[in-house]
């Protein structure tokens, strides 16, 4: 093509935009809204925020640390740190947005900062330039994020089936769902505090999506000797601040070390524990529970030799005698007490202190003791026909069913409480073929068990009258329990701040036909062994003994741990107590240990 | 009788209006004719290859938008693309229709952007006014879009990271309409400008014997008369359901280099309506594995994208961990800007230089990476 005339004109065409208004920025300056998806400077809800530090995780330019703010307290399920934002390094793709679990960061319109300090440039979100709030863009989206909300289901028995034996109720993970599940942990740890024994969450789940069983066996039983019973049974305090439940389900912790502990049938195989050499110093244990086994299994481990003395016929205290079958096989029990056994605990079965041996004989024998002697005295209703025939204690009743005896509950079965001992009562019943009912006082909300047994029992036809307050047993003509009459309740709120209380209603009042009453509103200690100037000694709060930071009570030398001590009585709780007293009892003895040596030495 | 002839040694760039980036041509010169041309880079440092094998692959994913400032979108298609072959992850439907359509928007606002560059190259200085200020009206869609106007940050393994705003449709239709009137101004400013067609025409010609041998791609091998487009060769996402035109031309000079890509602006607005018309409702991401932990299984993937300068790859190799190998990024730039502009520019006069660069489209962070 060459040139023309019209070639040279055809530029000056332009000139008919002359004196046309420009669609440029003009000045004075008009400012231009950003885009609603803007990626401006953040905006992180503090409130919200729990401080899990995947935004720092993945920042890409390492421009966010995750620091201490003051006015905000680390507490369970929030580490309380804030993430603080280097705008020198910021590259504003949003990736922390994107792996925020609780949606909490957020970047917004704002993109105009002037300073001549490069101090200010590291902007602490949401504390710094609260305003911005206002102007959130680019936010955190359930559907585009890169965490993945949905918990792989577990496979559990039908109900019609359950109620027909005592057949474990969950089947636990394939080894495909467990890899898949162990997958969506985000390794933040916020877990780990608010886990009474502190076990090393994220690093036990990384193993088993990285399909290393092994290792996370070893990581679980670096402090939890009882980890298989954990993954069946445990209350998971974990999984209820797991990052990923703010927005979806919790990563299955429970069931995750299930699985990892499930696939070694003989851990003394596989695990080779680190022994030290006999010290030749002896430590007496009172009660083979989670307490006992755990500060037992710790102490051989650190040289000791160790006697645990049980009254039952068998170690494993409430988790043996309290918890059914279909929630913590035998064999699984059996499985981990053998290993415990293998390493060199001694398991003293069938040994009542106080009847079979006395303390004193313990305190006297021993260098050191530990007292993990559980709650298993239960409260009495106090109301008229509480000791007729027919009327039974849930964790008498629990105990016969465990140990293999029979216990005749005939067809109508009445369970009174509400906790975790009220429902395992209600399902074992019902496993025994009776028509359960549950009566509890407050509302099913206010229910202390774990949701997923109510439900369980539920499923299972359990029947649950909630607001019901027990008033009287009544007796039949064969001097058995016939009825049990009950009044109904209404809430009212607690001027403390506490959970509602339940208020008798005057007047209304039912009266239900049952063969069997198993009262199950709680237990207490047991510390009629104890002889009396050690009593004197020791300091009992509201029925809890006193014990320092290192399991210690107030009589040296005397540990104690397990729910006699804790108040969040369970497993796991009494598990970091039988570890701390391990610890503390080998600090106890180490002075002996040194003058021992120092003995042997100037020999 | 001798004669003496003086050689003079010139620096053009690193910073100079003419460069395109930060870039050097050291040229020896006799009068204005050049004799030597060597291109000197090494004035980015970023090193971007090496950094992606330091991270985790959604860590890579803000990074190779860096590798080309003007058009970052086929740098985050091609790491996509590789990421997902390997990974064997099935992009939902509507995200491919999507990337099609950011892809298109790129493509135009980069013809744009080099129409601003060619033109200053030659002295015309009422055109980079122009295109640049429409360039913004994409830079606007791509802002509603994606929350970035020039690093998008968009397409990540998996599909798209949000899905179309509301209203995108409709303004992305205006945006077209408004671009696609504004052509017959830029003929008349700049295609059939006087000046233009005497500065373009027979100069920088590549060869199209050679046009192949020695690796030209995009445009200017589409000007020496070879019909070569990644887009129809080796078809991905949803190109093979739109109709369009791959022009050529024979004269493959920098007048013909230029018609192809006032050309293909055409086309790419009508593949932009093709897409929005023919998009299904659908989800627009498959989320990936927990990316924190993410271990792509080992293997390794070529993805090649038509980008405005040709076609561009990336080679990504994993090797079973968290994180790539090795990303390699062969871009168009690297045979453009190097060897062959080190060829084209002999016998070559000073003052087109920077105009036969521009045609060419150079981007030195492709050379560097």
């Amino acid at each position: 093509m060459s040139a023309t005339i019209k070639n040279v004109l055809s530029p000056f065409s332009a000139l008919k935009y002359l004196g046309k208004k420009p669609h440029t920025v003009r000045y004075p300056k008009e400012s231009k809204p950003t885009a609603e998806r803007y990626r401006g400077f953040h905006y992180n809800d503090v409130e919200t925020c729990i401080g899990c530090g995947n935004c720092a995780n993945i920042c890409q330019n390492e421009a966010i640390d995750m620091v201490k703010v003051p006015g905000i307290e680390p507490k369970v399920g929030d580490s309380g740190l804030r993430p603080r934002i280097d705008y020198g390094r910021c590259c504003w793709c949003g990736l922390c947005v994107d792996v925020c679990p609780t949606g909490s960061l957020a970047l917004t319109q704002e993109y105009t900062h002037v300073s001549d300090d490069p101090e200010d440039f590291l902007l602490l979100p949401g504390v710094e330039h609260p305003e911005y709030k206002e102007k959130l863009s680019y936010v955190s989206e359930k559907g585009y994020n890169l965490l993945d909300w949905d918990r792989v289901p577990m496979r559990e028995l039908d109900p019609k089936e359950r109620v027909k034996s005592f057949a474990e109720v969950v089947l636990g993970y394939m080894e495909e769902e467990a890899r898949t599940e162990a997958n969506r942990c985000a390794g933040c740890g916020i877990c780990v505090s608010a886990c009474p024994d502190h076990m090393h969450i994220p690093e036990y789940i990384r193993a088993i999506a990285e399909a290393d069983d092994l290792q996370s066996l070893k990581i679980i039983y670096d402090n939890n000797p009882l980890g298989e019973m954990c993954g069946k049974v445990c209350t998971r305090r974990c999984e209820g601040v797991c990052v990923i439940g703010h927005r979806g389900e919790p990563v299955a912790i429970r069931w995750l070390k299930r699985f990892a502990t499930e696939q070694f049938d003989d851990y003394s195989k596989v695990l080779n524990p680190e022994i030290r050499p006999k010290n030749g110093l002896k430590v007496g244990i009172i009660g083979g529970g989670p307490a006992g086994l755990t500060a037992g299994y710790y102490l051989v481990l650190k040289g000791y030799d160790v006697d645990i003395y049980e009254a039952l016929p068998k170690a494993g205290g409430m988790t043996m005698a309290g918890i059914p079958k279909y929630r913590f096989p035998e064999e699984s029990l059996d499985k981990q007490l053998r290993y415990m056994e293998g390493v060199g605990v001694k398991i003293i079965t069938n040994t009542r202190v106080g009847k079979d041996i006395s303390f004193e004989e313990i305190i006297k024998n021993y260098d050191a003791a530990f007292m993990g002697i559980g709650f298993h005295k239960p409260y009495l209703l106090g109301i008229p026909g509480e000791d007729l025939p027919g009327s039974i204690q849930a964790v008498t009743f629990l105990r016969e069913i465990n140990f293999g005896k029979k216990v005749d509950i005939k067809k109508r079965v009445v369970v009174i409480g509400g906790g975790d001992v009220a429902i395992d009562a209600a399902r074992v019943s019902r496993r025994l073929g009776a028509e359960v009912t549950i009566l509890y006082r407050r509302r099913m909300q206010d229910m202390p068990a774990d949701e997923e047994e109510i439900n369980g029992a539920i499923e299972e036809g359990v029947i649950l009258v909630t607001q019901g307050i027990p008033l009287e047993v009544i007796a039949g003509e064969n001097g058995r329990v016939k009825a049990i009459k009950y009044g109904m309740a209404e809430m009212i709120p607690d001027p403390k701040g506490g959970r509602p209380r339940p208020r008798l209603i005057e007047g209304d009042e039912r009266i239900l036909e049952v063969d069997t009453v198993i009262a199950a509103i709680g237990q207490q200690a047991d510390y009629s062994f104890i002889p009396e100037e050690i009593m004197n000694q020791l300091e009992i709060e509201r029925g809890r003994l006193k014990v320092d930071q290192w399991q210690q009570t107030t009589v040296p030398g005397l540990f104690a741990g397990g729910d006699t001590v804790n108040r969040t009585a369970d497993a796991i709780s009494a598990i970091a107590d039988g570890l701390r007293a391990a610890d503390g009892i080998d600090r106890y003895l180490t002075p002996k240990l040194a003058k021992q040596k120092m003995d042997l030495d100037k020999n | 009788m001798i004669q003496t002839v003086k050689e003079t040694t010139l620096f053009l760039g690193p910073q100079h209006p003419g460069i395109t980036g930060n870039m050097m041509v050291e040229l020896k010169v006799v009068g204005d004719t050049i004799k030597k041309a060597t291109t000197h880079v090494g004035y980015l440092h970023r090193g971007f290859e090496k950094l992606m094998e330091q991270r985790l692959y959604i860590q890579c994913f803000p990074i190779v938008c860096r590798i080309c400032v003007p058009e970052p979108d086929p740098n985050e298609e091609n790491f996509a693309r590789g990421v997902e072959e390997i990974a064997g992850i099935e992009v939902p439907d509507r995200a491919k229709w999507i990337r099609t359509m950011v892809l298109e928007l790129s493509r135009i606002q980069v013809y744009l952007l080099w129409m601003g560059g060619q033109s200053g190259s030659v002295g015309l200085y009422t055109m980079p006014q122009w295109t640049v200020g429409d360039r913004d009206y994409i830079l606007d869609l791509f802002e509603d879009l994606t929350g970035g106007r020039v690093y998008h940050m968009y397409i990540w393994p998996g599909g798209v990271r949000r899905d179309l705003p509301k209203g995108f449709k409709d303004k992305a239709l205006k945006t077209m309409d408004y671009i696609e009137s504004r052509l017959p101004d830029y003929d008349r400013l700049l295609f059939e400008n006087a000046m233009f067609l005497k500065r373009a025409q027979g100069v920088g010609v590549i060869d199209p014997e050679k046009a192949k041998e020695w690796g030209v791609v995009g445009p200017p091998l589409r000007a020496a008369g070879h019909h070569n487009d990644t887009r129809i060769d080796d078809p991905y996402e949803k190109y093979p359901e739109v109709d369009f035109i791959v022009p050529t031309r024979t004269e493959s000079d920098v007048y013909a280099r230029a018609m192809i890509r006032r050309f293909e602006i055409e086309q790419s607005i009508n593949i932009v309506r093709q897409v929005l018309e023919k998009m299904p409702e659908g989800k627009v991401y498959k989320q990936i594995p927990n990316p924190l932990y993410w271990k792509v299984p080992k293997g390794d993937a070529y993805a090649r994208t038509e980008s405005a300068r040709g076609e561009f790859a990336y080679y990504v190799v994993s090797d079973g961990s968290t994180k790539p190998r090795r990303v390699h990024a062969r871009g168009p730039a690297f045979v453009h800007a190097v060897s062959l502009l080190e060829n084209l520019l002999v016998g070559e006069n000073i003052a087109d230089v920077s105009m036969i660069m521009n045609s060419l489209g150079t981007c030195p962070p492709e050379i560097e990476r």
